[in-house]
C-alpha cells in the first residue's frame, strides 16, 4: 500500500472539515432569523458526524480490514435497530427478528472476512428471504404477515446486504492494484458524501424546482445536476487513488451520485411510510445512522458491481 | 467486581436497546420516590434501573418477585448484588405482610421501582394495578410517585424469548401524583393506571 496517498486523502480531508468547522462557527455567532439558525444547525451536525466518520476511517485503515469489518458490521447494526424499531414488529416476530440481528449480520460480514463472494452474494437475498418466514409462521400469527415478513427482509437487504459492499470492496482482486483496497472505499464514501453535501449546498443556492416535493422537499433539480456534476468532477479528480482512468473514475463516480440520490429518496419514503422524519425521532436525540447511511445503501452495491464486473479479470 | 459487573450490563443495555431516559413530567433528583412502571418483559427492571442518572441509581431498588429474580444462582447475583433489588412474595401468606420488605426499605430512605400490574402484559395494554402502590401511597405521603412508561420492551424481549432483540427502548418519567384527600383505593389506582398509559401515548404529553 502506497502510504503517501492515504496520508495526503486524511490531510486533505481533516483540512476540509476544519474549514468546515469554523465555518459553522463563525456563522452561528451570527446567526439570528430562525431560518438561518436551523440551517446553522443542520451544518453544525453535519460537520460532527464527518468528523466521528473520519476517525472511524482513520482507526479502521491503521487497524487493519479485520476492523473495518467489523465497524461496518456494527454500522449495520445500528441502522437495523433504527430500521426495526420504526417498523411496528410484533412479539411474535421475535425469533426472526433476533435470527436477523444475531446470524445473519455476522454471517454477512464473516463471509467478506471469508473472502466467499458467492456465497455473500445469496446469503440474505436467497437464504434469509426463505428462513425468516419459517420462523415467523412458526409462531403461529397470520395477522398482516406479509408485511411484517417483507418489512422485516427489505430491513435486513437494505441495511446488511447493501451495506456491507462497501467494505466487501476490500476483497476485489485487480492485477497491478494488489493493496489499494482500502482507497477505493474511501473514493466511494468521499464521493457519496461530497454529493449528499454539494446537492445541500446547490439547492440552498440555485434550489427552484423540487424533485419529490412529497417525499423530500429539499431536494432540487438544481441541487442535484450541479452539486451531482461537482460531485462526479472531484471523483474524476481522484483517478489516482482508483484503478480508475479520470474518465472512468468520473463516470463512477457519476454513478454513485445517481444511486445515492435514489437511495436518499427511496429511504425518505420508506421513513415517511413508517410515520417518522428523521431515523432518529422516534429515539430522540440518538441514533439517526441510517440519515447518514442512506446513500451508501443503494451506491455501495451498484459501485461494488460496476468494478467487479468491468475490473476484476 | 460488582462495580464492573455494574457498568457491563449497563453497557449492555445501551448497546442493545438504548433504554435512555427521558424527563418529560419531572426531573431526576434526589427525593425519595416510588417509581412506578407498565411491566411486558423481563427486561423492565434492568432498563428503568439503567435509565436512572448514577448518583440515583445507587439510592434506589427494584421491587422484584421472589419467583423469579430469587431463583438460580445468576438471576439472584444479578437481582441482590447488581440491582440491589428488594425481594417481595407474590404469593404470601394470608397472615404476613407482603410490603415488609417495601416498607423497611423506605425506612432507610431508598427509592423504589415498582411495577403494579405485579405480571407481565403482552405490551398491548396495561392491567389493572394492584394495591401496594395504594397502600403505600397511604402511609408514605413524603414519597413522590413518579410514573413511568417503557416503551417497545415487551417488542425487544417479549415473554418465552431467549435473547432481547435490539431494538430501541426508553423510559419516560412523568409528574407526581398525589394521594388526593380521602381518594377510595380504586379510583387512585385507576389514575395511576391512566398516568402511565398517557405517557405512552406521546402526542398527548
Amino acid at each position: 500500500m502506497d502510504d503517501r496517498r492515504i496520508i495526503i486523502l486524511l490531510a486533505g480531508v481533516i483540512g476540509i472539515l476544519l474549514a468546515g468547522s469554523l465555518a459553522s462557527f463563525v456563522l452561528s455567532r451570527r446567526a439570528h432569523s430562525e431560518a438561518m439558525q436551523t440551517t446553522v444547525r443542520n451544518l453544525e451536525s453535519r460537520v460532527k458526524a464527518w468528523w466521528v466518520m473520519v476517525a472511524i476511517f482513520a482507526a479502521a485503515f491503521l487497524l487493519g480490514p479485520t476492523v473495518t469489518l467489523i465497524l461496518f458490521a456494527l454500522t449495520s447494526f445500528y441502522c437495523l435497530r433504527e430500521m426495526i424499531t420504526l417498523t411496528p414488529t410484533r412479539p411474535a416476530d421475535h425469533r426472526a427478528v433476533a435470527t436477523a440481528f444475531y446470524v445473519f449480520i455476522p454471517l454477512q460480514y464473516w463471509l467478506i472476512f471469508d473472502e466467499w463472494q458467492t456465497v455473500f452474494a445469496i446469503a440474505i437475498p436467497v437464504y434469509a428471504f426463505l428462513l425468516l418466514p419459517v420462523l415467523t409462521v412458526l409462531a403461529g400469527e397470520t395477522d398482516h404477515f406479509l408485511e411484517r415478513t417483507a418489512k422485516l427482509q427489505w430491513g435486513l437487504m437494505l441495511t446488511v446486504y447493501c451495506i456491507s459492499h462497501a467494505p466487501a470492496l476490500l476483497i476485489l482482486d485487480i492485477p497491478g492494484h494488489e493493496g489499494e483496497n482500502f482507497l477505493w472505499l474511501f473514493f466511494l464514501i468521499a464521493v457519496v458524501q461530497l454529493s449528499d453535501v454539494l446537492q445541500y449546498v446547490f439547492g440552498k443556492l440555485f434550489g427552484r424546482h423540487k424533485v419529490a416535493p412529497r417525499i423530500s422537499p429539499a431536494k432540487t433539480w438544481e441541487g442535484l445536476i450541479g452539486g451531482g456534476l461537482s460531485a462526479a468532477l472531484v471523483g474524476a479528480g481522484l483517478f489516482w487513488i482508483t484503478p480508475f482512468s479520470p474518465l472512468q473514475a468520473g463516470g463512477m463516480a457519476l454513478a454513485i451520485v445517481v444511486a445515492g440520490f435514489c437511495g436518499g429518496l427511496v429511504l425518505s419514503a420508506i421513513k415517511r411510510s413508517l410515520g417518522a422524519k428523521d431515523w432518529g425521532t422516534m429515539i430522540e436525540g440518538h441514533g439517526g445512522a441510517l440519515d447518514r447511511m442512506d446513500s451508501v445503501t443503494f451506491a455501495a452495491p451498484i459501485f461494488f458491481h460496476l468494478t467487479n464486473y468491468f475490473f476484476v479479470p | 467486581m460488582i462495580a464492573a459487573a455494574r457498568l457491563v450490563l449497563i453497557a449492555l443495555t445501551r448497546f442493545l436497546v438504548g433504554g435512555h431516559a427521558r424527563w418529560v413530567g419531572s426531573e431526576p433528583t434526589f427525593e425519595q420516590r416510588i417509581y412506578f412502571a407498565n411491566h411486558g418483559s423481563h427486561l423492565d427492571t434492568i432498563v428503568l434501573w439503567a435509565a436512572l442518572p448514577d448518583a440515583l441509581r445507587s439510592e434506589t431498588s427494584p421491587v422484584a418477585a421472589r419467583d423469579y429474580w430469587g431463583k438460580g444462582r445468576l438471576r439472584r447475583f444479578v437481582a441482590l448484588d447488581i440491582l440491589g433489588c428488594v425481594l417481595v412474595e407474590r404469593q404470601a401468606p394470608a397472615d404476613s405482610d407482603p410490603l415488609a420488605p417495601l416498607t423497611a426499605a423506605l425506612a432507610e430512605g431508598r427509592s423504589l421501582i415498582l411495577f403494579p400490574e405485579g405480571t407481565r402484559g403482552d405490551g398491548s395494554s396495561i392491567m389493572p394495578f394492584k394495591s401496594g402502590l395504594y397502600n403505600l401511597a397511604n402511609t408514605h405521603p413524603g414519597v413522590q410517585l413518579i410514573p413511568v412508561f417503557l416503551d417497545n420492551l415487551a417488542r425487544a424481549f417479549p415473554k418465552g424469548a431467549y435473547v432481547p432483540a435490539p431494538i430501541s427502548c426508553a423510559a419516560r418519567f412523568g409528574a407526581p401524583l398525589r394521594l388526593r384527600q380521602g381518594e377510595e383505593r380504586q379510583a387512585f389506582l385507576t389514575r395511576a393506571r391512566e398516568a402511565v398509559a398517557t405517557l405512552g401515548r406521546p402526542g398527548e404529553v
